[in-house]
């Protein structure tokens, strides 16, 4: 069959819903686009352990604790699904990581921004984890099958992330006079940056075109970025505290909110590799996987030596 | 009248917290991403333990006739006792250092614990049993587990097994304490020198299939039991309690 009679076979697939499984034929392109999304997002779930483990010693109960804990623990698990789900496609965990480490590939920027305070726990819970979830969502109907799978566990796990994360800004919003000023703090930090999470503006993104025409994403990033606002400019009012944004307006005739102009400067300069963090966490990583050779390295012989025996028993 | 059992409780506690909050370290930085979710798990099952046995302290503090303007609380137990106060063995505070180590310690202590809450689950009192009872299927996991990294680490590689030399003569000097009795041990009726010998037939038979010497006798630290720690224990609890102490009397 000819290339062309494949790519519309596939383009039809996607067209009547099909999902698109790991032994189907797909374009170079397709392949390609899903590796990158899918090992970014595995990446940003284990990179995006290190700032809120960074609170896990000096969590204020056992009760946070424990939750937190938990938290960060389901973080890795999603990693895990997400590596596996890139997998299918081709390509190793081990190259994934590489990747990371050269700096080839990218995590999401909002994990360079470093957790201050215990509040930013719960501003990364109901902030950075609440605009997550707008993206996940729409991923779960995304073409590749794998992927999508692995999305619908993700979100119901991320979305009781986001309540925890919510709880505990009510609590301290609900405290004494500190507590309220380290809560309102917190949501100053995070906002904008949780805004930058959906991406370059429509008009100025790149992927976007192809990746809607597949089916890879479902909604655009100016889209999903008004969603968010939309709900949690509602939400905010619960916690009697304000969105850092003087332009922040229902608009009664766009039934949706009206809000400020992002810095696209600092965007673009975390993205680069300038914000507050990017060398800290990605030396974290390097550094946790260089010290760990010698345990992979040791556990691997010693799966040798015991296959070696089952070997020479069996013979 | 139950001042034994009080602090019985609370070395329980503070064994499970200070393990679990070291084994906390670990979290986002493990050698492999399956092990960083074990380790996590671990550490989360031993702060659940933590929180049984606080609670109940808390409880029988409350009944005892000493009662305080502020109620104990899991918490107030966990974050306002000093340095001196806490009673857990002196192996759970001592530093993570390498895998090797961390692994070690965990064998180490969840062999005793096995054995411990086997035990414990036949004492006279319900709630400690109930709380061994619970507990025992997660420490069945935590023993296995760290059995089996013992022993690949141990029949590796020339170097983890150099590893696992030195967190044996790192580890083994902390490991005669948990097995002499502080007096409140021996009233709450609860004698860990009585399962020595079944913990020692375990890290022989995993040390032998880890190709590991068992040490010879030597010295053996100990203290932790009645509050005198190792100088790590001070560090480890700055940083726990750095919020409750920052911030008195919120609610988080």
């Amino acid at each position: 069959m000819p290339v062309q009679d494949f790519e519309q076979l596939f383009q039809d697939k996607i067209d009547n819903e099909v999902k698109i499984e790991p032994k189907d034929w797909m374009p170079e392109a397709y392949r390609k686009t899903n590796i990158r999304q899918i090992s970014q997002h595995a990446h940003s779930e284990i990179v995006g352990m290190l700032p809120e483990g960074n609170w896990i010693s000096r969590a204020p109960s056992l009760k946070r604790k424990a939750i937190l804990l938990a938290k960060v623990q389901d973080e890795a698990g999603h990693g895990l699904y997400l590596y596996s789900a890139a997998e299918t496609l081709g390509m190793s965990r081990e190259e994934m990581i590489n990747d990371l480490h050269s700096g080839k590939a990218k995590y999401s920027s909002i994990f360079n921004y470093p957790t201050l305070t215990w509040a930013d726990i719960g501003a990364i819970g109901w902030l950075v984890d609440g605009a997550a979830i707008m993206n996940q969502v729409m991923l779960t109907r995304t073409s590749y099958g794998p992927y999508a799978r692995a999305m619908v566990r993700i979100c119901k796990e991320e979305s009781f992330h986001q309540r925890q994360g919510f709880e505990i800004l009510l609590v301290l919003s609900r405290g004494t006079a500190a507590q309220k000023i380290m809560c309102q703090d917190a949501i100053n930090r995070w906002w904008w940056p949780a805004l930058m999470m959906f991406g370059p503006k429509d008009s100025e993104s790149t992927n976007s075109d192809q990746s809607m025409k597949w089916k890879i994403k479902r909604k655009t990033n100016d889209e999903l970025r008004q969603n968010f606002v939309d709900m949690i400019a509602e939400q905010i009012k619960t916690l009697g505290m304000k969105l850092p944004d003087d332009q922040l307006k229902w608009n009664a005739e766009r039934k949706h909110y009206d809000f400020g102009e992002i810095n696209w400067d600092e965007f673009w300069q975390v993205v680069k590799g300038n914000g507050p963090c990017n060398k800290q966490r990605l030396e974290a990583r390097r550094k946790a996987w260089e010290n760990g050779e010698w345990v992979r390295e040791a556990a691997a012989a010693y799966a040798q030596k015991r296959a070696d025996r089952q070997k020479d028993k069996a013979a | 009248m139950t001042n034994y059992l009080i602090d019985y409780t609370l070395h329980l506690a503070d064994n499970a917290l200070i393990l679990g909050q070291r084994n906390a370290e670990w979290c986002g930085h493990g050698p492999v991403l399956e092990q960083d979710i074990a380790i996590t798990n671990i550490s989360l099952d031993l702060v659940g333990q933590a929180r049984n046995f606080y609670q109940y302290a808390a409880e029988l503090i409350h009944q005892s006739v000493d009662k305080s303007t502020h109620p104990a609380t899991e918490d107030s137990l966990a974050y306002l006792r000093t340095e001196r106060e806490f009673k857990n063995c002196l192996l759970v505070e001592q530093p993570n250092t390498d895998w090797a180590q961390t692994i070690l310690r965990q064998f180490f202590f969840s062999n005793y614990q096995f054995l411990l809450y086997q035990e414990l689950q036949k004492n006279n009192d319900t709630q400690l049993a109930a709380i061994a009872e619970k507990s025992l299927k997660e420490v069945t996991y935590h023993l296995r587990w760290s059995s089996e990294w013992v022993i690949r680490l141990g029949d590796g590689t020339a170097e983890s097994h150099q590893r696992m030399l030195q967190a044996i003569d790192e580890l083994w000097r902390y490991t005669g304490e948990i097995f002499t009795a502080a007096d409140y041990e021996e009233e709450a009726g609860v004698d860990p020198s009585l399962f020595q010998p079944q913990w020692l037939n375990k890290v022989k038979e995993v040390f032998d299939e880890a190709t590991l010497p068992v040490p010879e006798k030597t010295f053996m630290q100990s203290g932790g039991k009645t509050g005198t720690h190792t100088e790590h224990l001070g560090f480890i609890l700055t940083e726990l309690q750095y919020i409750q102490r920052a911030y008195p009397d919120s609610q988080w």
